[in-house]
């Protein structure tokens, strides 16, 4: 299971960058899936990654963007990739 | 909170969640500066594109880069030209390496043993008077014959502004020949007089694109939405041209956080230079009708269809359009 406060955090930055208004960290379902209920894009997710990157210090291979298809497996992926 | 799931029925959300995760990424691709047409109004050759830069001879170094546009993540080349069956070696190389789509004019058939599933889109720009007029010949009268019953061909039918009242005779050829049609609007990068839209004969192709769309619903590959937006030009409120275009290749791109393709690049034939976007570099953006770029248009601004069900309902039809188009999906 991801830490909480790194699942709160890509939480704020999803909000953030893609201007989710109607969505806050606590009301974000961190099991529902960005791009078939959010309707989120590649560009969107492209955004978001830059930022995860950046705030992280990792880096996010392209070719593993399909697996970051929700909250909890951005923040699980975040986590595997800060124990490496 | 609108979710996608909130705004569908059951019905057009399984429509949408087959698009959702396709992850289209195309660029485009001059294979020649050689054509055996010379049309008034090519885009490429009006704008002498076909000059800047020199062609690419070796198939090796062909086939290099079409591994290194691969590991760039481009899963859709988009092959023009000039004519790109003049050069079968290299729209091979393309096609063994990535999907691939091939825009001929249809003159040389592409051999079906070669390339056997190879979507193909052959260009026609109005009737038999405006081909002979602007094309020189009536290339329907050849293409047609080249690939009839080709199940993966269609046409690109270049509607012109004289064209009103008389697309349905032509749709019905193409449904006679056992092909699909997907239709767009002449630019007229060269000015040719009488061939302007003005709004009214854009409303009135829009009305007539509809009926063909209603009339031949398995010949005619398009949606109410697109025939709205290329007619119109507007978006949700918003107006199309440069600040808007999603098909503007990325180092071009000085614009401040635009909706566009991600990675898009359309290259020369020496395999080095880039052109400014997927149609001429000398076109004014204000009165870009490209068929392409309207539907890119639509399909980067998901989040901005997420206001009501048929907006969402829209975009997912022009989506479909497109992953059709470009056989992403079935027909
Ligand atoms: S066939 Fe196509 S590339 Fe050739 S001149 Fe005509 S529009 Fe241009
Ligand atoms: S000419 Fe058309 S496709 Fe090219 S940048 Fe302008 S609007 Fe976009």
């Amino acid at each position: 299971m991801a830490a909480d406060n790194i699942l709160q955090r890509v939480a704020e930055i999803i909000i953030d960058e893609l201007k989710l208004e109607d969505l806050t960290p606590v009301t974000f379902d961190p099991d529902m899936d960005l791009v078939d209920e959010l309707g989120i894009d590649s560009m969107d997710l492209t955004t978001v990654v830059l930022v995860l990157q950046d705030e992280y210090g990792i880096t996010i291979d392209e070719d593993d963007y399909p697996r970051l298809s929700t909250l909890r497996l951005i923040a699980e992926y975040i986590e595997g990739k800060l124990k490496e | 909170m609108k979710t996608v799931s909130s705004l569908l029925d059951s019905e057009w959300y399984d429509r949408y969640k087959k698009i959702s995760k396709l992850n289209i990424r195309s660029s485009i691709y001059d294979v020649t500066n050689k054509c055996n047409l010379r049309c008034k109004g090519c885009f490429f050759f009006s704008s002498d594109e076909h000059k800047v830069a020199e062609e690419e001879m070796d198939i090796q170094k062909w086939e290099a880069f079409i591994d290194r546009e691969k590991e760039r993540g481009v899963n859709l080349a988009i092959l023009i030209g000039g004519e790109p069956t003049l050069y079968l070696d290299r729209v091979e190389a393309f096609y063994r390496r990535i999907p691939t789509y091939c825009a001929t004019n249809g003159i040389i058939k592409l051999p079906r043993d070669r390339f056997p599933d190879l979507m193909v889109g052959i260009s026609l720009w109005g009737d038999e008077e405006d081909e002979k007029l602007l094309r020189g010949k009536d290339t329907f009268a050849i293409s047609s014959k080249n690939y009839q019953g080709d199940k993966y061909t269609y046409y690109l039918y270049t509607i012109t502004p004289k064209q009103v009242g008389k697309t349905e005779r032509i749709i019905q050829r193409i449904r006679n020949a056992g092909l699909k049609v997907h239709m767009q609007l002449l630019s007229n990068d060269e000015s040719v007089e009488g061939f302007n839209w003005d709004d009214a004969n854009l409303q009135a192709i829009r009305d007539e694109m509809d009926e063909m769309l209603d009339r031949y619903p398995d010949t005619v590959i398009s949606s109410k939405y697109y025939h709205r937006i290329i007619t119109t030009g507007e978006m949700l409120g918003r107006r199309f041209g440069w600040q808007e275009c999603p098909s503007i290749t990325e180092s071009f791109d000085n614009r401040k956080n635009p909706k566009r393709l991600i990675h898009f690049i359309r290259w020369a034939s020496d395999l080095k230079t880039m052109h400014r976007c997927c149609t001429s570099e000398t076109r004014d953006c204000g009165i870009c009708k490209d068929g392409a770029a309207h539907m890119s248009w639509v399909m980067v601004n998901k989040k901005a269809h997420m206001q009501t069900a048929e907006d969402l309902q829209n975009w997912i039809e022009v989506y479909e359009m497109f992953a059709k188009l470009y056989k992403f999906i079935p027909w």
